[in-house]
């Protein structure tokens, strides 16, 4: 049992990383199919400005799964990334050209090379990540270093179309969000535009997904055992439920819940397939095997109630700012009047000297001199206490007005 | 599961491999330290500026949060590569050993997570949040940046010293991951070692960008005080380091003797041990060294006539490359003793006179000591990981027994470098974008 609850953090890090990062991802790909004219600057510029306060929360996701993964079924890890080292590396490269664009953005203003190194690798990315998904999904990867084919375990059919309709998710995704956030701010050109795009990528998106079930069929047919029975099969209809439930209240202008409905139709896709390869991880590898000692395991759901403990309200906070429009860009403010000091600056006093060679003396004494753990302890926290007195004692500026 | 799927194979390219991790690594860590340290400089700055009113430090803040954000983004993606890279290159160690160490990544994940979303908070919150709010939202911030690199740094200190675990068929058992990470006596000096570290990284780094300024006449109010700060830090953390770099060196010489012997080249086994300054290692003896009789028994065990073990005391094959180590190391201690000293001297002025230093040949010396810094903690990681082959965990894993069976590394790794390189220039130029904004402009912003 215990065995299995890394999957289910997998399954959801993986939902929350498609859902946020993905629609990162998909306004990248929309900054590409802009167009062209005054509408089209104005609609890169949207995109660009929707990812700001959130790109980075939203990346760690990928790292999230990353070390559950790892920690959880070590011999499972190895062998995907051994044997999909290339679209990993692929995934890799497409992550850093991103990001650097990203890092750039926020300074410069567009240039037409970055505009398009940012919306390549926008597609890249999770075109990549999709076909490791489906390489997995399809058996490819047998236990092993490196034991899969170094192209046909990522190059295949099933592959190709995971990693194709991972970007129609995207794109899909973003389009959605970025008709709401549109709404939200009333700019009505920019509403008709992206509910425009919302509309044609979901119809996209569920061909490839249609499509994808019959290549499935012929290509891994495990798999499309597992969706189309019991549970998978319940998933499927969720997702498809989900799908034309969005276009639908796209149609209708109705884009809040159109955010969620359009979430829900991509994770079920997610959780189908994790319940289609149930039990199994890797062919012959079941979750039971792969499987970590039992204290790791513990170990491992210890540190993540204790890091949702800490991230939900952090997120929280977040994303109930960016929603409420309070991280936008604000019409410049005037500068705040400089305030008369709280405190006037005043030298520090003899006891703030006395203090700082008093540490010293007792770093000297404990960590230098000393031998056992400790005495070290105490030297460390004494040379901590030696520099931030010091520090106070090099900041401390004369009273009175600035020197020239 | 066992591991048995995970016999070792050969690879042609391990050199090529383990080359491209360690510039994976070089290029990341210079970013873990403005992670660690400019977060807490940035606090530092607005902090004045909450108890002074003064807006001059509001704009270091402001200006300085950008660059930050900047640096975190690419920090953020070098470190992808970092996690991408431990399972493309490392499948052996993985497979056997990620359920003891993983929990660390994992803790960093989170931290890391918190940093990102404070980090968001902060920078795109100037002006929309209270003063006290925005500079509340920095303070985890700070804090992530340290527990992120105190994660990292336990599976660090775990490779090193691998404990919590049983071997059973290639295979760790009888896990406790906990204590195998913080429970490991050869973790804290590290820890606290690359703290400062961070410190006197970005400290000069961003010190020095004002000393060249001030060469060129840039050398307003903003400009001192901003160097103030970044120097202050920088100034006290170097004596500090030299302090840490002796207790990291006693206990390398009680946890990993081999090390130390290579760090010295120390062929064998010597009562009363001398130290060498400079020179090379010809396979016995150090050659052209300056020589101080006892001196490496004093400083390791606190005794002239203490047995320090040599590179003899294991077979050839379990030895370090010993020029590489010694040499890194003593880059390592020779810049890091200047930057000491040019840091007292700081410190001093700043104390007795209440001024910066008047010196133009100061402000040059501020100005290298930013890339010296730089090139010090690299050569400070390969002193440690160099020093720790052949073994990927000390003692009971060969790097050889890790890597992958995949092909394509030299191409992976050319790849790589040259995104590298795009990726610096690009970085050199947004900071130099940054930091052209007129200083007015801010101001009203």
């Amino acid at each position: 049992m215990l065995a299995d609850v890394p999957v289910a953090m997998i399954i959801v890090g993986l939902a929350a990383y498609l859902v946020l990062a993905g629609a990162d991802f998909g306004a990248g790909f929309w900054t590409l199919a802009a167009g062209r004219g005054p509408q089209a600057d104005e609609i890169r510029a949207f995109c660009r400005h929707a990812m700001g306060p959130v790109w980075e929360a939203n990346h760690v996701w990928l790292i999230f799964v990353f070390v559950v993964a790892w920690t959880a079924y070590p011999v499972a890890f190895a062998s995907i990334a051994s044997s999909l080292a290339v679209p990993l590396f692929i995934a890799a490269v497409g992550i850093v050209l991103r990001g650097s664009a990203y890092a750039l953005r926020g300074v410069v203003t567009a240039g037409r090379t970055l505009d398009r190194v940012f919306a390549l690798s926008s597609m890249l990315t999770p075109f990549a990540l999709g076909t490791v998904v489906g390489g997995i999904a399809s058996g490819r990867v047998p236990v092993g270093n490196a034991g899969g084919d170094a192209i046909t375990s990522w190059l295949n059919p099933t592959s190709i179309l995971v990693g194709a309709l991972t970007v129609a998710m995207c794109a899909y995704l973003a389009a959605v969000y970025l008709a709401a956030d549109a709404a939200r701010l009333d700019e009505a050109d920019l509403v008709a535009a992206f509910r425009k795009r919302a509309l044609a990528s979901g119809l996209v998106g569920g061909a490839v997904a249609l499509a994808g079930l019959l290549v499935v069929r012929t290509d891994a047919p495990h798999l499309w055992d597992g969706l189309t029975r019991g549970a998978g099969r319940a998933a499927l209809a969720v997702s498809a439920l989900g799908g034309v439930g969005t276009i639908a209240l796209v149609v209708r202008r109705r884009f809040e819940p159109a955010r969620a409905s359009g979430a829900l139709a991509v994770v079920a896709i997610i959780a189908g397939w994790a319940i289609a390869q149930r039990p199994f991880l890797l062919p012959g590898l079941t979750t039971a095997q792969a499987a970590a000692d039992h204290t790791t395991l513990v170990a491992l759901l210890v540190a993540a109630a204790f890091g949702a403990l800490v991230l939900t309200p952090s997120l929280a906070l977040l994303f109930g700012l960016v929603l409420r429009g309070r991280l936008d860009e604000a019409p410049p403010s005037p500068a705040p009047p400089a305030q008369p000091p709280a405190h006037p600056p005043s030298l520090p006093g003899r006891g703030v000297a006395a203090l700082a060679v008093a540490c010293l003396l007792s770093t000297v004494g404990f960590l230098v001199l000393a031998e056992p753990g400790w005495a070290h302890a105490v030297g460390i926290a004494s040379l901590f206490g030696c520099v931030a007195a010091t520090f106070v004692l090099v900041m401390a500026e004369r009273p009175g007005p600035p020197r020239p | 599961m066992s591991a048995a799927g995970f016999a070792p194979v050969v690879q042609q390219y391990l050199l090529q491999a383990r080359q491209m991790q360690a510039l994976s690594l070089a290029v990341h860590i210079p970013l873990v330290c403005f992670g660690i340290a400019f977060p807490a400089l940035v606090l530092v700055a607005e902090w004045r500026h909450l108890r002074t009113g003064d807006p001059v430090y509001r704009t270091i803040a402001r200006r300085w949060s950008k660059t930050m954000l900047t640096l975190f983004a690419v920090g953020v993606v070098t470190g992808t590569i970092l996690s991408f890279e431990l399972g493309m290159l490392w499948p052996g160690f993985m497979a056997s050993f990620s359920d003891v160490f993983g929990l660390g990544f994992a803790l960093e994940g989170f931290s890391f997570f918190l940093e990102a979303i404070f980090i968001g908070i902060y920078v795109y919150g100037w002006d929309r949040l209270s003063p006290r709010r925005h500079f509340l939202a920095g303070i985890p911030v700070a804090i992530a940046g340290v527990s992120g690199s105190l994660f990292v740094i336990a599976v660090n200190g775990w490779m090193n010293h691998p404990r919590g675990f049983r071997l059973s068929g290639g295979q760790a058992v009888d896990v406790h991951p906990w204590s195998a990470l913080f429970g490991n006596s050869y973790f804290w000096h590290e820890l606290v070692h690359m703290y400062f570290a961070g410190f006197i990284v970005t400290g000069f780094l961003v010190a020095g960008y004002y000393a060249w300024g001030y060469a060129r006449g840039r050398w307003g109010r903003y400009e001192r005080a901003a160097l103030t700060i970044a120097l202050s830090a920088a100034a006290l953390a170097a004596p500090a380091q030299v302090v840490i770099g002796d207790w990291a060196a006693r206990t390398i010489a009680k946890e990993q003797p081999v090390k130390l012997a290579a760090l010295e080249g120390l062929s064998e086994t010597t009562r009363g041990a001398p130290l060498h300054v400079l020179g090379w290692f010809d396979g016995k003896d150090v050659k052209y060294g300056i020589g101080v009789p006892k001196l490496l028994s004093i400083l390791a065990f606190h005794d002239p006539n203490a047995s320090v073990r040599g590179l003899d005391t294991v077979p050839p094959a379990d030895r370090p490359p010993v020029n590489v180590v010694r040499f890194a190391f003593q880059t390592m201690v020779g810049i890091g003793t200047a930057l000491a000293l040019l840091g007292l001297l700081f410190v001093y002025v700043r104390v007795r006179r209440r001024r910066l230093p008047q010196s133009r040949w100061f402000y040059r010396a501020v100005v290298a000591a930013g890339p010296l810094a730089v090139v010090a903690l690299i050569a400070g990681w390969v002193t440690t990981e160099v020093g720790r082959q052949p073994w990927i965990a000390y003692g009971v894993m060969r790097t050889e027994q890790a890597v992958t069976g995949a092909g394509g590394i030299p191409i992976g790794y050319g790849a790589l470098a040259g995104i590298y390189l795009v990726l610096a220039a690009a970085v050199f130029w947004a900071l130099r974008r940054l930091a052209r904004v007129p200083l007015e402009t801010e101001d009203a912003r």
